[in-house]
């Protein structure tokens, strides 16, 4: 069906209806074209020309190409899993719940291998009820902030402005809330004061002297770390506990009975109605069975990217851990003090090296080595001082990660026509600094956000990814009730004039 | 620029969201076509790349068919058709 109406935009060539991608997309300006070589050509020098200072650096540059791969993923799927439940509460899409389903399952699946292989670069994290308050409010800054804290970093890359913002606020938010002392250690309960003070850390960590740290050290660190293949009296090293106990078991069974729900209360309406007017007949259980099949496969580029995302997330363990045998190393400190860089090393000798992908630690240190370069002491904390370090930005292995996201995600835009620089509005551009600050304390309280907190270990069998989950389900509930609430109030101001035809 | 909704004609309507991100573009695009009356039309216009996929599903589920698809760029104008 052609279109009847005038239109505001001016179009290369008419399009028809409706879904055919092939003509909905259009030709790529050379302009295009051009930054894609420029930024692609930049990455690849940067990878030559430091491989050519010393081979130590070919760690930084799987780092950073792994990030590129995610960000041609997450922009070609559309992929945030701030949209996962939040579109589907908000307006009935399920369509991420099935992505991130999938990528999960593939992610899971690889580094189950790895795991098995002894391979993997993966620790489990302690889990008790701090992980599903963690994800509540981490679920509620990612709604009112428009996007996850991966979400946020493709999007920097279509030059999403907001994003850009989003990403400052969770930055500078986690690296404040790190360091709070003084009143804030009136809040700290007596027994984590105490039991703080016997993890024996060294006396450069002032452990008495700030809530997270007493937090962590005091209560995290005393919570049991469990996954599926434990629970099930197998080692996550074996074939057997990876395979059967932190896939099929912690994963697998879970995705599907997640999707068997959202189908139940989402698609399977749609679904009968279009039988009983096709068909004139009662959808039958094989019919319900295709379709929970047309749900999984309908948004084909979010599931395709979640194919790609699974994948390369773990051949990135597999890759970090060859090369950390390779140059006998256990963490990228020892790599950087081998290169002469001392400066931002923890107390420990090491730094921020997680071995897969990761988001929210390496903003939290970009912020922190600004602010210790402007003379404030942040070394003596454990998140800084005591574990991750705060290098340079520029020899960062997780910077150059991230980096390289939001290029990998600037290419695909580019090569999509879709990048488009945006100023963000006064209205969006507080929701993006509340909603990035609740993701900074969200990652902060649960040790890492959608990606590091929820899919990273929810696909390697440990329990307090699926804990952080269930809190994000929530969060995201609440902030889509709020914003139904606000955009209902907007709207009402907007029609208020306007004549509805009967 | 703030989000705009007019009428054009009888029965065709505008919602400009420019500038929105999610879950902006969507939820208002839901709450319009909530009031609108079977075969009235809406003209769409905004630039979240993410939100053009959550829109078209919406109106699958909804059965509000989108009766052409327009691309400026990382601008897009959707017409959909109340079901």
């Amino acid at each position: 069906m052609e279109a009847t109406v005038t239109h505001p935009i001016p179009v290369s060539k008419p399009v028809d209806c409706c879904t055919d991608r092939k003509t909905y997309d259009q030709a790529v300006p050379r302009k295009n074209i051009m930054w894609v070589y420029i930024i692609v050509g930049f990455f690849g020098l940067v990878s030559i020309g430091s491989y050519a200072m010393h081979e130590y650096y070919l760690y930084l540059s799987a780092y950073l190409w792994f990030g590129f791969i995610y960000g041609m993923c997450l922009q070609y799927g559309r992929f945030c899993f701030a949209s996962a439940f939040r579109d589907l509460f908000a307006v009935g899409v399920p369509r991420m719940v099935v992505g991130i389903m999938i990528a999960t399952v593939l992610f899971s699946i690889t580094s189950s291998l790895v795991a098995s292989t002894g391979w993997s670069t993966f620790h489990a994290a302690p889990w008790s009820m701090h992980a599903v308050i963690a994800g509540l409010i981490f679920g509620i800054g990612m709604v009112f902030a428009g996007g996850c804290a991966s979400g946020s970093l493709y999007k920097a890359g279509e030059g999403n402005g907001v994003s850009m913002l989003v990403i400052l606020s969770i930055s500078v938010t986690q690296s404040a809330f790190v360091d709070v002392g003084g009143w804030a250690n009136k809040l700290v309960p007596k027994s984590w004061a105490e039991s703080a003070l016997t993890k024996g850390l060294p006396s450069s960590i002032n452990v008495s002297d700030g809530w997270v740290d007493q937090y962590l050290a005091g209560y995290v660190w005393d919570q049991p770390i469990i996954t599926f293949a434990k629970l099930l009296g197998l080692e996550d090293n074996s074939l057997v506990g990876a395979f059967i106990g932190n896939t099929l078991v912690g994963v697998i069974l879970p995705a599907i009975l997640l999707l068997t729900v959202v189908y139940i209360f989402w698609s399977r309406k749609r679904f009968v109605m279009d039988i009983k007017a096709n068909e004139g007949r009662s959808a039958s259980f094989t019919d319900h069975v295709r379709g929970f099949w047309s749900m999984i496969t309908s948004s084909k580029r979010t599931a395709i990217a979640g194919l790609f995302l699974g994948i390369a997330c773990g051949l990135q363990m597999f890759v970090i851990e060859g090369l950390r045998m390779k140059f006998g190393v256990k963490n990228a400190g020892t790599i950087l003090q081998r290169l002469g860089f001392d400066y931002g090393i923890s107390a420990k000798g090491t730094v921020f090296d997680p071995g897969y992908w990761y988001v929210t630690t390496q903003e939290a240190q970009w912020v922190g080595w600004m602010a210790q370069k402007l003379g404030f002491n942040n070394m003596d904390n454990i998140y800084f001082g005591w574990v991750n370090g705060i290098p340079s930005p520029a020899i960062n292995p997780a910077d150059w990660m991230s980096v390289a996201l939001i290029g990998g995600a600037a290419v695909m835009a580019l090569m999509n026509n879709e990048f488009k620089w945006k100023k963000p509005t006064r209205e969006l551009a507080i929701w993006a600094l509340i909603g990035g600050a609740l993701m900074g304390i969200g990652s902060r309280l649960a040790l890492g956000c959608n990606v590091g907190a929820f899919f990273v270990r929810t696909a390697n069998g440990d329990v307090s990814g699926w804990s952080f989950g269930f809190g994000m389900i929530g969060g995201a509930y609440i902030g889509v009730k709020f914003f139904n609430w606000y955009t209902e109030k907007k709207m009402a101001r907007e029609m208020a004039n306007i004549d509805f035809d009967i | 620029m703030a989000m705009q909704f007019n009428k054009k004609e009888a029965g065709l309507y505008e919602l400009d969201v420019t500038g929105y991100v999610c879950p902006h573009p969507q939820l208002y695009t839901k709450k319009v076509m909530e009031k609108l009356h079977s075969g009235d039309k809406l003209e769409l216009v905004f630039d979240n790349p993410s939100s053009a996929e959550s829109i078209s599903a919406m109106c699958t589920n909804e059965g509000n068919p989108i009766v052409d698809k327009q691309r400026d760029g990382a601008k897009f104008l959707f017409i959909i058709e109340k079901g």
